[in-house]
């Protein structure tokens, strides 16, 4: 059976980390190659880097940074934050990344996913999805609808209507954040990831809200995803990804367990 | 010099990295000269098996191929690599592939289901596991613990056991590694399996076959 991937996600601002881990010596590190070393000693199965580089002209140095990621682990990364174009998501790719994400750009322009999955294939395109909790109406009729800009930004779409399409498009793959539960440590939106694994056919990230192992055990039992995302938790040192495999291989749940 | 096999079918410098990691030189090329005159072959790939027939048949490197392998030269298969080696595939309504070992690579049926009757998704991606059925050099040090990374939606289902090394589940049992002399073949990704694959590939760049 395949196992429950565990994801830690790095925010990188112009080449360096936002958030810097706590290692055991209890020094901040702010290089995201570095930090892929950690997670990748540490047991993560997967990792995805997020480029929040605001200036479009400081771009080039994400791509660096992917170079030297792939060369320094042997586990697949996505990279996302600003792909607007094919060749965008081309050069990531090029640059070693094994799946590249979209986010706010598919949802102005949908067929980037298509694009995408045709010129590399749908393993490599990930839909990322912000999703906010709303009053259910005709026009949301989930109760979940699609914002963007840091949820700022409401788009008038229904969540699961966004993934079924995109799904259709060619996505390969779906990062679902809850901007609700982001950030509040309180644990993932399970009502949400279940409808959305439910309902489509390609994996689901659960993201937003990990506080505790028992949020991740909650999230890929009740809530039916393949994957979670996590950050605060181990970035810095509250838990290693080790505490939570064991966590999670004691509660039965299938996790990679040797690496 | 290891000789990693370009046929335009997805980006391959994965794999060239993780063999320069563990410590061995290789070149990524579509040139048949240095490809015949490697030491050894690595013949990856991602993508469909039709299209990658027709770029090897363009290239003329389905020959090569055939050559390598009965050279003697240590070949390892990954991925598409080791879904075109068998004898077709069941891809792109019907793709006759290179056929070094007979079998056939078959799509995974939807509306599979897990032990507990929750439907599994296709592509079957990410970490399994591998039931090594048969000793080889190239599976030393792999045991029940280690998974390995997968991303397909079609396995090699070879038609004599004899050519099945290591099989995986899914919703069914399949078979992930394949073997026939100096060819070995791995359906998942050992360029991205962590230190299992890492182990994997070193074996394959000191094996001696017989």
């Amino acid at each position: 059976m395949l196992s429950k991937r565990i994801i830690p996600c790095l925010d990188v601002r112009e080449g360096r980390t936002t958030k810097g881990i706590k290692f055991e010596n209890n020094i901040d590190i702010g290089d995201p190659v570095k930090m892929a070393r950690f997670y990748y000693e540490a047991g993560a199965d997967e990792l995805v880097f997020y480029d929040i580089t605001a200036s479009h002209e400081k771009r080039d140095i994400m791509i660096e940074v992917v170079r030297n990621v792939a060369e320094t682990i042997f586990i697949p990364f996505s990279v996302g934050g600003g792909i607007r174009t094919v060749e965008d998501m081309r050069r990531v790719l090029l640059a070693g990344a094994e799946k590249v994400s979209v986010n706010s750009a598919a949802v102005k322009n949908p067929e980037i996913i298509a694009q995408g999955a045709k010129a590399f294939g749908s393993q490599c395109v990930v839909l990322g999805m912000d999703v906010k909790g709303v009053e259910k109406s005709e026009k949301i009729p989930s109760g979940y609808e699609i914002v963007i800009n840091g949820g700022r930004t409401y788009m008038g779409m229904d969540a699961l209507e966004w993934a079924l399409r995109a799904q259709e498009l060619g996505a390969g793959e779906i990062c679902l954040n809850s901007i609700d539960a982001d950030g509040t440590r309180e644990g993932y939106e399970l009502a949400l990831t279940e409808l959305i694994s439910v309902n489509v056919d390609i994996p689901v990230i659960a993201s937003g809200g990990a506080g505790t192992p028992q949020h991740l055990a909650d999230v890929l039992t009740q809530g039916k995803a393949d994957a979670a995302l996590i950050a605060s938790m181990t970035h810095y040192g509250t838990y290693t990804v080790a505490q939570i495999k064991n966590f999670l291989d004691d509660k039965g749940i299938k996790v990679r367990m040797k690496w | 010099m290891i000789a990693i096999i370009d046929y335009d079918a997805g980006n391959l410098t994965s794999v060239a990295r993780a063999v320069n990691h563990i410590g061995y030189e290789c070149t990524v090329t579509k040139e048949k000269q240095i490809i015949e005159s490697a030491d050894r072959v690595i013949f990856p790939g991602v993508g469909a098996a039709g299209s990658a027939m027709e770029s090897l048949r363009r290239l003329g490197l389905d020959e090569v191929i055939s050559r390598v392998y009965r050279s003697g030269k240590p070949l390892l298969g990954i991925c598409l690599g080791t879904q075109v080696i068998v004898s077709a595939s069941e891809e792109d309504g019907g793709t006759e592939c290179l056929g070094l070992i007979e079998g056939k690579t078959r799509a995974f049926a939807h509306k599979l289901k897990d032990n507990a009757g929750n439907g599994l998704k296709i592509p079957h991606m990410g970490w399994n596991r591998v039931r090594v059925e048969k000793a080889h050099p190239v599976l030393k040090g792999i045991g029940e613990r280690d998974e390995f990374y997968f991303v397909h939606g079609y396995y090699p289902d070879p038609a004599d056991a004899e050519n099945v090394l290591g099989r995986t589940e899914y919703g069914i049992t399949f078979t992930s590694i394949l073997g026939k002399d100096n060819l070995i073949a791995t359906q998942f990704h050992p360029e991205k399996s962590g230190t299992s694959g890492l182990n994997l590939l070193k074996n394959f760049c000191e094996w001696k076959p017989c």
